[in-house]
């Protein structure tokens, strides 16, 4: 084991990248702090002291959604209770809140809708930005782009083409889940492939739109399942350097159906985002979702390879229907104290990571 | 200075004042932890981490001493004020023992009228009904104004409450062992020499007792580093302290308001405890304040023990913090981070592992 720590660092020091089989080795130690020093190591390299963080708002326009993955409790179908779909104006008043608020980016997500025609989500991106011209709208999973393929019968390429004309800034990282078909076929077995996945995100990365990654963790995968997620994402962004942020997503088991599945525990958290970091070395950031994490792990994970904190986020839906206990929004001040706490420098950026202020 | 702190903790030579001091403001996290996990490993190689099933009972929230940061006491004509009588208490031990719990912490307030006389009655009722539950209650401002209100000398009281059935006190109250913070956030309340006086009194009895501190309130870094430094001179002369037990300030509906510390600020504190206090054996994770998932990574930031169970617990719920755990959720939280969870009793005698 020791010696597993002693390759992984001078590997580190010397730019070499660490093999499936240490980082699968990684999981399986438990020496917690050691990995964490690792992570620490590779981060100042690339980042120094600096935590990112935005301010931003989330709006969810759907919560119905044709797909029913076992870990989401967040979808609904039509005729069921507490379901919405938000009109336009809802939607432009949502952002012109954030917009006065200061934030720099909208984040949009959505269920897969059964009846609402592509123009919808086209003529929502070009009025935001018509009416906020500086807002960055970062907007769509890749399952929401393979859905608007096939609502539409075209290629995604094309659709990818069509919301970037209309004002599509960025894109987000969601719905990777686990890459790999044999959890897939549990978790999600009407969602997307992974392959289909990344083919999407390739394409909008070749289209020059920067994209994050998601990995949920801490349902049925293994830890092999965790390396060929990291793996395949890394391979991609050789080709492509489109991604910008890698964010682990711990699991919240409330309201889902997976059966016998407990959460995320606190170690387990920390060595994933530790691992990730050391892992992904041609990925620039690594962020810790306070919403999943929790406010305390999300700031501990600061030490351990994390140098992003989402943002002010605002009104959360999707986590917090799964039982997520962290607040719906944070205030910029208590993102900036918490940063500081950490021994780090806040820097506020935008979407695409230019720095807008240091604290 | 970090290099320098290492190799004395790897030999086990005491830490000095301005090197915890050093650690606490300076270093970083992980420096800090890697340290604690090393001295935790070296005083307690059979990598268990172990609990205790234990209820708290809350006899009155009727207190004179009316800190700043508590949001659990009322004043006596306040609408729900309470003392509980007897016979709940009884029913309360008795679900206790319905769940094979071993230890009864039972504080409240100071109340104006509860005498010598209520307590010994009280415990020696106890001892008879439930002879495998340890009486471990009362902290040293309830000793000491138990005492005061009864006409007795504190070892008199401590002594009388000892021939009752009192087994052992915990160590609440401590707050932060520096008369002027105590000044600041609980003006009422005994100073540090009283609470050490108490400890220090009950460990000649040949009671065991636990120590606490709560910081995040008003304290500077110097404070706390002041606190663990009078735990460990104490311990020092007694011996007495089983266990040392940090835990954060939580400001919902308090006097005193503000924010409680940071989930970093915590795991420091924790790791600082492990390095100065030596010569305490355990250390406990604070699941009550800080949450499963931050107490299991705890256990890498030099904690062993994840204290009670707490069937029940009001004090903290009051200011708006109320993290449950089941038995089966604390052995999970234990075993998932690669220790062998185990049952102990308010000794820390090994019950059974799991």
């Amino acid at each position: 084991m020791i010696d597993l720590f002693h390759t992984i660092r001078s590997k580190i020091k010397t730019g070499a990248r660490i093999s499936d089989e240490e980082t699968l080795a990684l999981f399986e130690s438990r020496d917690l702090l050691a990995i964490g020093e690792l992570a620490a190591l590779a981060n100042r390299k690339i980042n120094g002291e600096k935590v990112y963080f935005n301010v931003n708002r989330h709006i969810n326009y759907t919560n119905i959604c044709v797909n029913r993955c076992t870990f989401c409790a967040f979808s609904k179908g039509v005729e069921d209770e507490g379901c919405y779909t938000l009109a336009l104006n809802d939607i432009l008043e949502k952002v012109a809140e954030a917009n006065a608020a200061g934030a720099t980016e909208i984040h949009i997500v959505g269920g897969l809708h059964p009846d609402l025609p592509f123009d919808f989500y086209l003529e929502m991106i070009a009025a935001i930005r018509s009416d906020n011209p500086g807002l960055h709208v970062k907007a769509f999973t890749a399952v929401e782009l393979d859905y608007f393929a096939r609502i539409t019968n075209q290629d995604v390429a094309l659709v990818i083409s069509e919301l970037k004309e209309a004002g599509l800034g960025s894109m987000p990282g969601g719905g990777a889940e686990i890459l790999r078909r044999e959890v897939r076929d549990k978790i999600c077995p009407e969602k997307i492939s992974g392959e289909r996945w990344l083919e999407i995100i390739e394409q909008a990365h070749r289209a020059g739109l920067k994209t994050n990654a998601t990995m949920l963790f801490g349902h049925l995968e293994n830890y092999e399942d965790r390396v060929d997620h990291l793996r395949r994402l890394r391979d991609l962004q050789d080709r492509t350097s489109g991604f910008q942020a890698f964010i682990p997503l711990a699991f919240q088991p409330d309201n889902t159906r997976i059966p016998g599945a407990k959460g995320v525990g606190g170690v387990d958290a920390l060595k994933t985002l530790a691992i990730s970091r050391i892992y992904l070395d041609n990925f620039m950031h690594i962020k810790g979702y306070w919403v999943m994490l929790g406010l305390k792990i999300a700031q501990v994970a600061l030490a351990f390879g994390v140098n992003d904190l989402d943002g002010t986020v605002v009104e959360e839906k999707i986590g917090h229907d799964a039982g997520a206990a962290t607040p719906q929004a944070l205030g910029k001040e208590e993102i900036l104290d918490m940063i500081r706490k950490a021994g780090k420098v806040p820097v506020e950026r935008d979407t695409l990571y230019n720095e807008l202020k240091s604290y | 200075m970090l290099k320098s702190i290492h190799g004395k903790t790897e030999k086990t030579s005491p830490l000095e004042r301005d090197e915890a001091l050093y650690l606490l403001t300076d270093a970083d996290l992980l420096s800090v932890g890697k340290m604690a996990d090393a001295v935790r490993r070296r005083m307690h190689p059979h990598n268990r981490v172990t609990f205790v099933i234990d209820r708290n009972v809350n006899y009155t929230n009727i207190c004179q001493s009316r800190c700043k940061f508590c949001a659990f006491y009322r004043t006596e004509d306040a609408s729900d004020a309470y003392v509980l009588p007897y016979e709940t208490i009884y029913r309360k031990v008795q679900e206790l023992a319905d769940h094979v719990g071993t230890q009864l912490l039972m504080q409240g307030g100071l109340h104006p009228d509860l005498k010598i006389e209520w307590f010994e009655a009280l415990f020696r009722e106890l001892r008879a009904r439930f002879p495998q539950v340890q009486i471990h209650s009362l902290s040293p401002a309830e000793v000491i104004h138990i005492a005061d209100l009864s006409g007795l000398t504190m070892p008199e009281c401590l002594r009388r409450l000892q021939a009752a059935g009192l087994e052992s006190v915990p160590g609440g109250g401590a707050e932060v062992l520096v008369d002027e913070v105590r000044k600041e956030i609980s003006p009422n309340k005994i100073g540090w020499r009283q609470w050490a006086a108490v400890m220090e009194e009950a460990h000649a009895l040949g009671m065991r007792t636990t120590a606490t501190m709560m910081f995040g309130s008003r304290e500077r870094p110097e404070d706390i580093v002041e606190h663990l430094f009078r735990i460990r001179e104490i311990q020092e002369s007694t011996g007495g302290f089983t266990a040392f037990i940090p835990w954060t300030y939580q400001p919902g509906g308090t006097e005193l308001g503000g924010a409680t510390a940071t989930g970093v600020e915590y795991l420091k504190v924790l790791a600082l405890s492990r390095l100065v206090l030596d010569n305490v054996e355990n250390i406990q994770a604070s699941w009550v304040t800080q949450g499963a998932e931050m107490a299991q990574v705890s256990l890498f930031f030099g904690a062993n023990d994840l204290g009670g169970t707490m069937l029940e617990e009001n004090v903290v719920a009051a200011a708006g913090c109320s993290f449950r755990l089941t038995i089966g959720e604390i052995i999970h939280l234990a075993r998932e981070a690669g220790f062998t969870p185990a049952k102990r009793n308010t000794r820390y005698d090994i019950l059974e592992e799991y």
